[in-house]
């Protein structure tokens, strides 16, 4: 009977253990913010959309959170989306969009990385053509940024001051979170951007490995972790850091001369109700994009300009133009390659930089 | 484990497995309507919840071949990942033993002032997001320690964290058995002339052995499970202080499904193996009186 009863408890609690295994990183499945006494009845397909209650679901990653809110707000003052309410859906970008492939509903979907909406192309829920715009599919965009201490006390100007002496870099990881490939990129990007090969910008990833002394699971738990002192400096998107001055957190951050374009892409599920497009478009006019800049975003294409952004190094002037800015296009391949090339688990550059560093250190 | 507790026909299936102890006198294998309704049912609900997710687990692993499954296990840093959090489970599992029943002990022997308070917070770690439990330890154990103690990003931060997520196990299994256990047995050894420690180890410990067992059991399957806390506190770093729970997460992330459930099952493996091991274990102490 013992023996019985052992191998039921057991059976039980691995059975635990493998759901919360699998299921602990879902911040957040679904939490309805912004939907009181809201009515789900769609707008027949076809006809003329002049505003009216309607109910969309919004999926997105963390990052952007405050910004969509704003842009919401702002969609339901304009004659189209009056009366339009929410279900949003925020969490790490690859789980979302998993989450989407498994059955959440979503109506417009906004990630951190492409390949997040090439998933859904895939699944057939996001037309084919999502990106044919002149936009390709992009709605927000920021740049990576060196995230330092309140005034600088180690003289930080550029990658390169990173992996001198004892400086301590915390980045997200780049193995259990998409958005945090944008950071890695960077830092071996700068090496190609000022002329140097493949080897020296492998060398020089190295050598930030090994300065590395935190890998917190998100950018926002990266973040989180640099403001309670880990660490000297903080990779991060300058929209987060600005968001996180925003707030009141004690961090300044240095734009360096050679970064990435950071690119987020949105698109509108193939089923979902018309007024998404709509959402869609007005996230995509100076409206929209306004409300981005505001929360410490780059306007698509810089269109946006003069406006005072509260958090930036300088309000009045937010968004300094690199002397060189690399984007995952021209000069990764596009995300499908540059993800097999860093950052496949067996023989990804930056997978086995960062086993190799594990191992010295 | 807590066979007293568990009534003819009582949910998840163990009532059947023991016809030939019912007192009802009922034929074995022959259950009531009752008894049996709610063993179906109890089954049906263990199947839903977990034996089929279970089961579909190890399908899934298996779907990448058995070589497929040895390059996962085999690779550098998913094997150090495991090493590291098996090794950091069982440390803390033999602490738990130790301070969680010194704790119940506490708890139910004693009484001083704040005990009631003490009574709550021990489920603190139960109720607190991990994330916050996390949070809290970084600015208590971390760069900023008000207290000069700087273990963030080390293999004791993973120690330190796992700690503090299990620690309620073995108190709260060994808390109400403590409660129940007779006095006179004792207050008989010790008029016996037998020595406190004795005693303790002669007609406690084994009484409290299951309940033990159990919390052991309990706290070592939650703790290679964790992933919340960790993740601010132990830096991730390859080799060093990455967790299975991450290296899972990176597989998921990569797309690659079936490697995580490789590494998930192979998980799964070691809590069955050191959740008999526990039981023979407590078994063998159990047995002593």
């Amino acid at each position: 009977m013992r023996t019985r009863t052992t191998i039921a408890l057991a059976l039980a609690l691995t059975g635990s253990l493998v759901v919360s295994a699998c299921g602990s990183d879902t911040k957040s499945s679904s939490n309805t913010a912004a939907a009181p006494g809201s009515s789900t009845e769609a707008t027949t397909p076809g006809t003329a959309d002049n505003g009216g209650p309607v109910e969309l679901s919004l999926v997105a990653f963390s990052v952007p959170k405050a910004a969509n809110a704003a842009i919401e707000a702002a969609f339901a003052k304009t004659p189209k989306g009056a009366g339009t309410t929410w279900t949003e859906s925020y969490g790490a970008s690859g789980d979302q969009s998993r989450a989407v492939v498994s059955g959440l509903e979503a109506d417009y979907v906004h990630f951190s990385l492409e390949g997040d909406v090439t998933r859904l192309v895939k699944e057939g829920l996001v037309a084919e053509d999502w990106n044919a715009g002149p936009n390709h599919g992009i709605v927000s965009t920021s740049v990576v940024v060196i995230a330092v201490r309140p005034g600088n006390p180690k003289h930080i100007t550029g990658w390169d001051d990173l992996v001198e002496g004892d400086i301590g870099i915390v980045t997200p990881n780049p193995g259990s979170s998409g958005s945090a490939r944008w950071n890695i990129l960077a830092a071996y990007g700068h090496v190609l951007a000022n002329g140097g090969t493949e080897d020296d910008a492998k060398a020089y990833l190295k050598q930030f490995f090994e300065h590395t002394v935190a890998l917190p699971g998100s950018g926002r738990d990266a973040t989180t972790a640099f403001l309670a002192g880990t660490g000297d400096v903080l990779i991060s998107y300058e929209n987060e850091a600005i968001l996180a001055r925003q707030s009141g957190s004690e961090l300044d951050y240095v734009v360096p001369d050679q970064t990435l374009l950071i690119e987020n892409p949105a698109a509108v599920l193939k089923d979902a109700n018309p007024r998404a497009t709509a959402f869609l478009d007005f996230v995509l006019s100076a409206a929209g994009q306004t409300e981005f800049v505001k929360k410490g975003f780059r306007s698509v294409g810089n269109t946006v300009t003069g406006v005072s952004v509260e958090g930036a190094n300088d309000p009045a002037d937010p968004f300094p133009t690199p002397a060189k800015l690399l984007t995952i296009g021209t000069d990764f391949g596009g995300w499908s390659d540059a993800s097999k090339k860093f950052f496949d688990e067996d023989n990804g550059i930056v997978t086995l930089i960062q086993q190799e560093t594990g191992k010295t250190s | 484990m807590t066979a007293a507790s568990i009534h003819d026909g009582a949910a998840d299936g163990r009532a059947g497995d023991r016809p030939a102890r019912l007192r009802r006198g009922r034929p074995a294998g022959r259950l009531s309507l009752g008894s049996g309704l709610g063993l179906g049912v109890g089954m049906l609900w263990f199947s839903l919840l977990v034996l089929i997710p279970l089961t579909a687990v190890v399908v899934k692993a298996q779907s990448g071949g058995w070589s497929g499954y040895w390059h996962t296990i085999t690779n550098a840093q998913t094997w150090a990942a495991i090493k590291l959090t098996v090794i950091q489970s069982l440390l803390v599992t033999l602490l738990n033993v130790v301070m969680g029943t010194l704790i119940a002990w506490v708890l139910v022997r004693d009484h001083f002032v704040g005990k009631r308070a003490l009574e709550v917070l021990i489920d603190i770690p139960f109720a607190l997001p991990t994330i916050v439990a996390g949070l809290v330890l970084l600015s208590l154990y971390g760069p900023r320690s008000p207290i000069g103690v700087n273990i963030a990003n080390t293999e004791k931060a993973v120690f330190l964290a796992l700690a503090f997520v299990t620690v309620p196990f073995v108190v709260r299994t060994v808390q109400p058995v403590l409660e129940q256990l007779d006095l006179d047995a004792e207050e008989a050894a010790a008029s016996l002339g037998a020595s406190r420690f004795t005693v303790f180890r002669r007609v406690v410990l084994p009484s409290l052995a299951p309940a033990i067992g159990a919390g052991a059991a309990l706290s070592f399957a939650r703790a290679i499970s964790e992933y919340g806390s960790l993740v601010l506190l132990s830096g991730n770093l390859a080799l060093r202080t990455e967790v299975t729970s991450v290296r899972i997460l990176t597989y998921i992330e990569n797309g690659n499904t079936a490697a995580a459930a490789a590494v998930a099952s192979t998980l799964l493996l070691i809590a069955l193996i050191v959740i008999v091991l526990v039981d023979v274990i407590q078994r063998r102490v159990a047995r002593r009186d």
